[in-house]
Formats: structure tokens, sequence, C-alpha cells
């Protein structure tokens, strides 16, 4: 081989998303997980499908080879517990856009703040990077 | 000769085009937004500076792409595009007319440059294509230009590398430059800044790292196209990871460039907004009167 390249460690690369604090990166794992629960959310974007979903939530879930705790993370709009489930933002976003809350109620109802404090936060310039880094190294 | 003429950074967030719909772009939060990109559009407008094709690369938030088929990197051949459903119904906004030519010129020639394209036929457009559309030419009937839309997977990882996707602009220019047809082509980069849309740490802005990414972006893209994922994701958030796209943009624009404008504004709904207009060497585009405007 004349043009040798650097390859990088996949396992390397993958651990040191762990190191993130607060932070699910959507590996091939978490979007094996979450197959089912994202497509669910992809069906959404069609308006007949959402009336059926709002209509009987969980008659639609039920359509769905969805688990337990996945169901119950939807009907709880619970967007952490969604994510612990394989969820990807971008997938659940059809879901909050059926419900008509934006990006910033979603993102703000996972931090534990108030949509209040959140949006304040925002205007005061975000959430500092310092102490969010890295959890072993602290910085 | 094809020629590309300019590179475009842009936000794409969903909340600029709801802002636009519902007549709150005047308004205390938004007003400082489209104040900031006044000065885009205001100089693409100007004769010479309107482009006849923008490339435009975005990523797709599953919309066309679900977890059936994730291409890395994928490009419109279509003549047109519809914008897409994303729970809301689509954004009222007119299609976005494809130049299939010099898009299956640039796939076929990407290929040849080891570029494996995911060629798309029928492909529905979202916000991360529209948004920026919207806020650059404002509300036309018709958008003023042919669109290739460009959708990069930053969404399923790994995405491409930083360094991947400046060779890929690199790819992209001798494509262009190689069609025949005399046409004025701007690379537009979208999405970013930094931000974080998922999890307890939610909301993480980083504007020392975006500000020395923009510097690093026109004067030593070769050295940042070489930052590994890790450090977006720890330093700009996970979304921030969109960043990467803004090196396709780069590595089209060759070697040396000139900064013609740049915005900075925090915040932008969650995320850190950044916009550029940035010129090749040896074009002489006249800067918007208004050079910079950056938050204090």
């Amino acid at each position: 081989m004349s043009d040798k390249k650097e390859r990088i460690d996949i396992h390397k690369y993958l651990a040191e998303f762990e190191d993130i604090p607060g932070t699910r990166v959507f590996t091939a794992q978490r979007a094996r997980q979450g197959y089912n629960l994202n497509q669910f959310a992809m069906s959404l974007m069609k308006a007949e499908n959402r009336e059926r979903f709002l209509a009987d939530e969980k008659a639609y879930l039920d359509e769905w080879p969805l688990t337990d705790a996945a169901k119950q993370a939807v009907l709880n709009r619970d967007y952490n517990a969604m994510i612990d489930e394989g969820g990807n933002i971008y997938f659940l976003s059809k879901l909050f856009s059926t419900d008509r809350k934006s990006f910033q109620f979603a993102a703000g109802s996972m931090t534990g703040m108030s949509q209040e404090e959140y949006a304040e936060m925002m205007l005061k310039g975000g959430r500092s990077p310092e102490g969010q880094r890295s959890k072993k190294g602290g910085y | 000769m094809a020629r590309i003429t300019a590179g475009i950074t842009s936000s794409h967030i969903p909340a600029l085009g709801a802002a636009i719909q519902t007549g709150k772009t005047g308004d205390d939060y938004w007003g400082p937004v489209f104040k900031g990109y006044e000065p885009i559009r205001q100089w693409i407008k100007r004769p010479g500076n309107t482009p006849d094709v923008v490339i435009l690369v975005y990523n797709d938030h599953a919309s066309a792409f679900d977890m059936n088929i994730i291409p890395t990197f994928a490009i419109g051949c279509a003549e047109r595009f519809k914008p897409a459903d994303e729970g809301w119904g689509p954004r009222p906004v007119p299609d976005v007319i494809g130049h299939p030519d010099l898009a299956w010129h640039i796939a076929q020639s990407l290929i040849l440059d080891d570029f494996d394209m995911t060629i798309m036929n029928q492909m529905d457009v979202d916000h991360g294509c529209t948004v920026p559309l919207s806020m650059i030419f404002g509300e036309p009937e018709e958008w003023p230009c042919k669109v290739i839309p460009f959708p990069v997977n930053v969404v399923t990882y790994p995405p491409p590398s930083g360094r991947r996707c400046f060779n890929l602009g690199d790819s992209i220019k001798a494509a262009v430059e190689s069609f025949p047809e005399d046409l004025d082509v701007q690379v537009w980069g979208t999405g970013g800044m930094s931000h974080q849309l998922q999890g307890p740490r939610a909301g993480l802005i980083n504007k020392e790292f975006d500000l020395n990414f923009i510097d690093k972006l026109i004067k030593d893209p070769e050295t940042l196209s070489k930052m590994p994922h890790i450090e977006y994701l720890r330093e700009a958030g996970s979304e921030g990871i969109e960043l990467v796209m803004w090196l396709i943009m780069r590595g089209a624009l060759g070697d040396k460039v000139e900064e013609l404008y740049r915005f900075y504004h925090i915040p932008a709904s969650n995320t850190a907004l950044g916009a550029l207009i940035l010129q090749p060497e040896g074009m002489d585009a006249e800067p918007p009167a208004i050079r910079e405007q950056v938050d204090a």
C-alpha cells in the first residue's frame, strides 16, 4: 500500500463519548436500541397519523413493537427517558412538533429547569462549558 | 466554465422559520438576528452577487432519511424538491428548484474522486435546507436561483470527519470548475454553531470556541479540519458537530479567502448563531457596508 492512512481506534473513539457529562451520543448501539421508537416518531410526519395518535395515544403506540418503558416515556413526554430508550432528538422532534412544542421546550424539559429558567439561561449566554466537558477530567 | 464565487455559512434552526411565519422578525428577541442577516440579504441582491446555483450543505433532520437509510453524503439531482412535513405541516415556502445537469456532473466527478455519493432523485427538503434560503432570500414567490441540496449525516454516529468534509469541499470545487456551462455557484455550509439539544447538558454555548472556529476556518482550515469529533462534542455541544459541514464550504473556496462579513449572536433559541460571507481569492465582489456584527 502506497498511501497508508492513520486509523482511528473505534473502541477508544466510542469510549470517549461516555466521558461527556449529561450527554448521550447517538451511536450505532443507541440507533439499534431505538429503531422502533424513532420510526414511530417518523410516522408522525403524516397528518393522518398525527390525528390518530392524538385521538388515542396508547392504541397508536401499541401498533409499534416498543418496550413498555419506551411507550411510557412517550406518554409522559419524558424526553430524557425516550433518549435512554434509544430515541434521537431529531426523530423525537416529530413528537413535540405534533404537540405544537418547540425545540427549546423539548431541550429545556431535559435539564431539570423550568421553561422560564432555561429560556433565561439562554438569554444570558447559555450554559457555560466550564466543568461540562469531561467527567474524568472535571474541566 | 462554472466557478465558485462565494461561500456563505448560516444557521438553519426551525425557530427562525417560525419567527418569519409568525411575523416576529422585528421583536426584541428575533430582531437582532434578522438585523444581523440584513447585510447578507442586501449583498446577495447586488448585481453579480446573486448566484445561478447554490450548493446547499445541510443535515437532514430525520425527514428524508429515517432509520432505514443513512447516507453519509447525498446529493439532490432532481428537478425540484418539496418542503418536508416535519410534524407542523410543510413550511410555506417555494419548492426548491434543482439543477440536475450540474448535480449529476458533481455526483459523477465526486465518485471518480473517491467520494461515494448517494444520488437522490426524489427527496423532500426539511428546515435544514429551507431555513437558510428564507434567512438569506427572504420570502419571494420563487427562490432567485437553483439549489442543489447536499445532505450530510451528522445525526447517527459516526458522522464524516472534519478532514473528510474539507477534502470533499476541494473535490466539489474541482467538479464545479469542470462543468462547461458558465455559472456562478455558491457553496453554503449550514448549521451550528455551539449548541446541545438533549440531556441535562442541553443549552451549552461556547462563544470562545465558536469565534476561534470562525478565525481558523478562514485562516487555517487545514489545521481546523484535523479536530476530532470528541472535541466538537466536548466544546460545542452534541449538536455542535454540525460545524463539520462548514468545512465542506471552506474546502470548496480554495486556499485563501477574504472575509466579507461576520455575524455572531447568542441566543437563537438553543443555539449560538454564526453567519459569514467568504470570497475565494481572485473574486472582487464589494463587501457589505457593515462588515461585522458580533455580540459583545
